[in-house]
């Protein structure tokens, strides 16, 4: 048994007593009796650290570690850069607080700062927050910023992430707003069907890039279609793409989120990462969440301050958009870290390498009988094949050479190739689903 | 200009980088031009070396925990164990893909099953999702709890949410995104509800009642059952903020206390660190009633249920909070709060012998609140000053005009990983500030004046914002 207090039988009497109290108890006597609990709770007795860690070692060895991921969906393996993860856990870093104190929080606030800048430099948008939970509530949140009087009904792509829509729905859901369902088309949105669901009563659109089936969506008709009728453009990007494609602001969006996982961000089966939430200057008083500016001291000395509070549930109270408080600051901080250690050809060579190994792989695939692309139409990473067997047995022949499968779907797979795949390994596990489909 | 403090674009050399990635082995891929951006994006461009000095200098001007006290009220800035961190790092869990196949991530499912059976015992609540990515989250996730409910006994009518006068900010704002209109709840002259205000306030348009106990002032909400009873009696259900949880670990639980659904904090009561702003975890508790309206763990997308992020939650962080609830067992777990209120009692005694003012003259639980507001009115020194004075004695001030129902008020809130020698130190500073604020008040209204900058001009921040490089 281990604990963190480190009080003597001592120091507990001497402060006690200063207290003119007999015994902790007596700290406790404005808690009714009935509700004090008399006996310890039911659980388990203390470790000693070394048992912890043991303890929890013998948790992680439960899980299958595998040689090779080809599985995203929205959540990335790419290769974490061992300078990111130790800068990042710089004990400061991971201990302080939202920096209230500005004057003993410079560092925080600057990273934060230069986070926003490189979301924004990625984005082409004139404003980011500091960072939102995840990709999914970002979008939820940045529908919430375009609603308007007379206005409020979000439409949402069917090749949005399952996930991204659920979310969507449920904040929806507590305010009384409607989410309408774009319908797909050959794994993309479908333009004709969104023409027809552009009414009056829409306030925003919200097109993921590339979508959940890999397939990128040609984003300048979409949105070209809704400004026409008054709507706003939400996208939603992996930013990784944005090493490559066109920015938010050249595709006429208003808002661009997503999630900076894949940004030196360890998967850890989903969480903790970053939404990222970024908006033309327009919309920048609708932001919700933290936001650090750069000021000066009396002194005329840079300086860097939490800002436009004003927004915020701490000062609005019932009257805020947003209850938002964290800002995964310190996600958003490993995502800067790592965008500063790649810079653009850094991360240009990620996301090169994630292209082209993604296709060689897409053309194996192809080679095998009954594997076909499902869908038409360009893809960067990710893409759905169908295939002549069930996709467990797939799985199921990958794995047993420690390679996580792409993510059965209905008679296919969501594949996923990250620049941490050899054109080796490719080829094996291309052999390893011929031999599945073979059987 | 700062020289210390340049950002990374202008320490950047065009032509610098690491070359970390290889390229491809095969051809590059000719994405067409629609999908090509014109010019590349715009990022700094430095040395290793120089990204390395660069955040290490970041860090040098960040106070952490590490750096020393930290008597953030209502944040609970304990200790963040190490072993915890090399628990969440583990690459068996670090390398885990949320939508493996369940057979891969038992682990995973253990931790999380663990995780909720212990968090179920310690709040007397039926069942737990992990889900809610922090407190805020987890709030806004039990006001849909309660308006689904609701719904579901036909009782949509009830639209109104109660919120004491000193809650958290998060609460009424929680309450108004999940559609409910806020009704504030006034406390009275000792710091408590106003049970007869509140009484007055029940009706059948009454959804529940959001309570922080102890609350925001520190004190233990002594008529909480009765609490309970006029609000269940009106039909409406009790909501407990864990924000306060630290005081009342494994002495008290909020399900014995009447209430139906709470979110505890991880990042504060069970000692995973806050990050310089997150990532936290605020998993929800909640009695069997509500239990159908919990998210599915590790199903993607959820078209009927309520879902708050994409996958199950913040994993690493709910790893830290289990390898801590290991460490401490049923033993230590009771102690927390016992160090916890004791450190808050005796520092608050030190300060209140000094000629300080508490803001409610009682014992407290885990954190107390002075009020600066004679010494604001006698030598001109607000609460603001004094905080901004602590910084130049290496000390984080305490949370500053909060609750804001106390005039210049200053919350303290030790935690229990305080020794009693930091205490005494933290207790010798504050007299020695009281001391300056009555003899030279004029210097510590420009304090700090030993930190990396004086004060931010925070006006000017706002009115003409500078967001990015």
């Amino acid at each position: 048994m281990s604990h963190y207090h480190p009080h003597t039988q001592a120091d507990t009497s001497a402060m006690l007593t200063a207290l003119g109290l007999d015994d902790t108890d007596a700290l406790f006597a404005d808690i009714p009796q009935s509700v004090l609990r008399k006996a310890p709770l039911s659980l388990p007795d203390g470790l000693g650290q070394m048992e912890t860690l043991a303890a929890m070692e013998a948790l992680a060895d439960q899980n299958i570690r595998y040689r090779l991921t080809l599985r995203g969906a929205g959540c990335y393996d790419h290769f974490i850069p061992p300078l990111v993860s130790q800068l990042a856990g710089k004990e400061e870093f991971v201990t302080a607080y939202t920096p209230y104190q500005a004057e003993i929080s410079q560092g925080i606030l600057q990273a934060i700062f230069e986070y926003q800048s490189l979301i924004c430099a990625l984005t082409g948008m004139d404003a980011s927050n500091a960072g939102m939970y995840d990709g999914a509530s970002a979008a939820a949140e940045a529908a919430v910023m375009c609603r308007e009087r007379n206005r409020t009904v979000t439409l949402v792509s069917e090749c949005a992430h399952p996930d991204t829509l659920a979310v969507m729905r449920t904040y929806a859901y507590g305010t009384g707003h409607e989410v309408r369902v774009v319908p797909a088309n050959d794994g993309h949105a479908d333009l004709a069907a969104l023409q027809t669901m552009l009414t009056g009563d829409v306030a925003s659109l919200y097109i993921q890039q590339p979508n959940f089936f890999g397939i990128l969506e040609d984003v300048p008709a979409l949105f070209a279609a809704a400004k026409a009728n008054g709507v706003k453009c939400i996208l939603g990007a992996n930013p990784m793409t944005l090493a490559l494609m066109p920015s938010g602001a050249d595709v006429g969006a208003d808002i661009v989120c997503g999630d900076v996982q894949p940004f030196g961000i360890p998967m850890a089966y989903g969480g903790p990462s970053a939404g990222y939430l970024a908006a033309t200057a327009a919309m920048l008083r609708k932001l919700p969440g933290r936001i650090a500016g750069q000021t000066t001291d009396a002194q005329g000395r840079r300086a860097f301050v939490l800002t436009l509070q004003a927004r915020e549930q701490h000062i609005r109270r019932e009257k805020a958009t947003s209850n938002i408080c964290t800002n995964q600051a310190h996600c958003a901080l490993t995502a800067a870290a790592y965008l500063t250690y790649l810079g653009a050809r850094g991360l240009q060579a990620v996301a090169e390498r994630c292209l082209a190994h993604a296709h060689a792989f897409a053309q194996m695939l192809c080679q095998i009988d009954g594997v076909t692309m499902r869908h038409q139409g360009e893809f960067f990473h990710e893409f759905v094949t169908d295939l002549p067997v069930a996709p467990h047995r797939v799985q199921a022949a990958l794995e047993a050479e420690g390679i996580l499968s792409g993510l059965p779907l209905a008679g296919g797979m969501l594949w996923c190739v990250t620049e941490k795949a050899s054109l080796a390994q490719l080829q094996r596990a291309a052999a390893l689903v011929k031999e599945a489909c073979a059987q | 200009m700062n020289e210390l403090m340049l950002l990374s674009i202008e320490k950047s050399v065009a032509g610098r980088g690491s070359n970390v990635i290889p390229a491809p082995e095969t051809a590059a891929y000719a994405l067409p031009d629609a999908f090509r951006r014109k010019d590349a994006p715009v990022l700094p461009q430095l040395a290793e070396t120089d990204v390395d000095r660069h955040y290490t200098a970041l860090a040098q001007r960040t106070y952490g925990v590490n750096c020393g006290f930290y008597p953030l009220g209502s944040c609970t800035m304990k200790y963040n164990p190490a072993v915890n961190e090399a628990a969440a790092k583990l690459p068996g869990f670090t390398g885990a893909h949320p939508l493996a196949p369940a057979h891969a991530v038992q682990g995973c499912h253990a931790v999380m099953d663990e995780l909720a059976a212990a968090l179920c015992e310690i709040a007397g609540m039926d069942a737990f999702t992990l889900q809610p990515a922090a407190g805020a989250q987890g709030e806004f996730f039990g006001m849909l709890c309660v308006k689904k409910y609701h719904e579901a006994r036909g009782e949509s009518h009830r639209v109104k949410m109660l919120v004491p006068d000193s809650a958290h900010g998060t609460n009424p704002a929680s309450a108004a995104i999940a559609g409910f209109t806020v009704v504030s709840v006034p406390s009275r002259a000792d710091g408590l509800v106003d049970t007869q205000a509140l009484q007055a306030l029940l009706d059948d348009t009454v959804a529940g009642m959001m309570m922080t106990n102890p609350n925001t002032l520190g004190l233990f909400e002594k008529d909480i059952l009765a609490i309970s009873r006029m609000v269940h009696k009106a039909g409406g259900l009790m909501y407990y903020d864990g924000a306060n949880l630290n005081a009342i670990l494994g002495q008290a639980r909020p399900g014995d206390m009447g209430f139906d659904v709470t979110h505890f904090n991880l990042h504060k009561t069970f000692s995973t660190p806050h990050g310089g702003g997150g990532p936290g975890s605020g998993p929800v508790g909640v009695k069997q009633s509500l239990v159908p309206y919990l998210p599915t763990v590790a199903s993607l997308g959820q078209p009927e249920g309520l879902q708050l992020k994409a996958f199950s939650g913040n994993f690493a962080v709910l790893v830290r909070a289990l390898a801590y609830l290991k460490t401490l067992g049923k033993e230590s777990l009771g102690d927390v709060a016992a160090h916890a209120v004791l450190n808050a009692n005796y520092l608050m005694k030190r300060l209140t012998d000094a000629g300080f003012t508490p803001a409610i003259a009682a014992p407290c639980m885990h954190e107390f609140v002075l009020t600066l507001a004679s010494l604001k009115e006698s030598h001109g020194v607000s609460a603001l000053d004094v905080a901004k004075t602590l910084i130049d004695y290496g000390i984080h001030p305490p949370t500053m005009y909060f609750p804001l129902i106390v005039h210049e008020a200053l919350m303290f809130e030790p935690t229990e990983t305080e020794t009693r020698e930091t205490l005494d130190h933290v207790a010798d500073v504050m007299i020695r500030v009281l001391a300056q604020a009555k003899q030279n008040p004029d210097a510590m209204h420009t304090a700090p004046h030993h930190a990396v900058i004086g004060r931010p001009d925070d006006v000017k921040a706002a009115r003409t914002p500078v967001l990015h490089w």
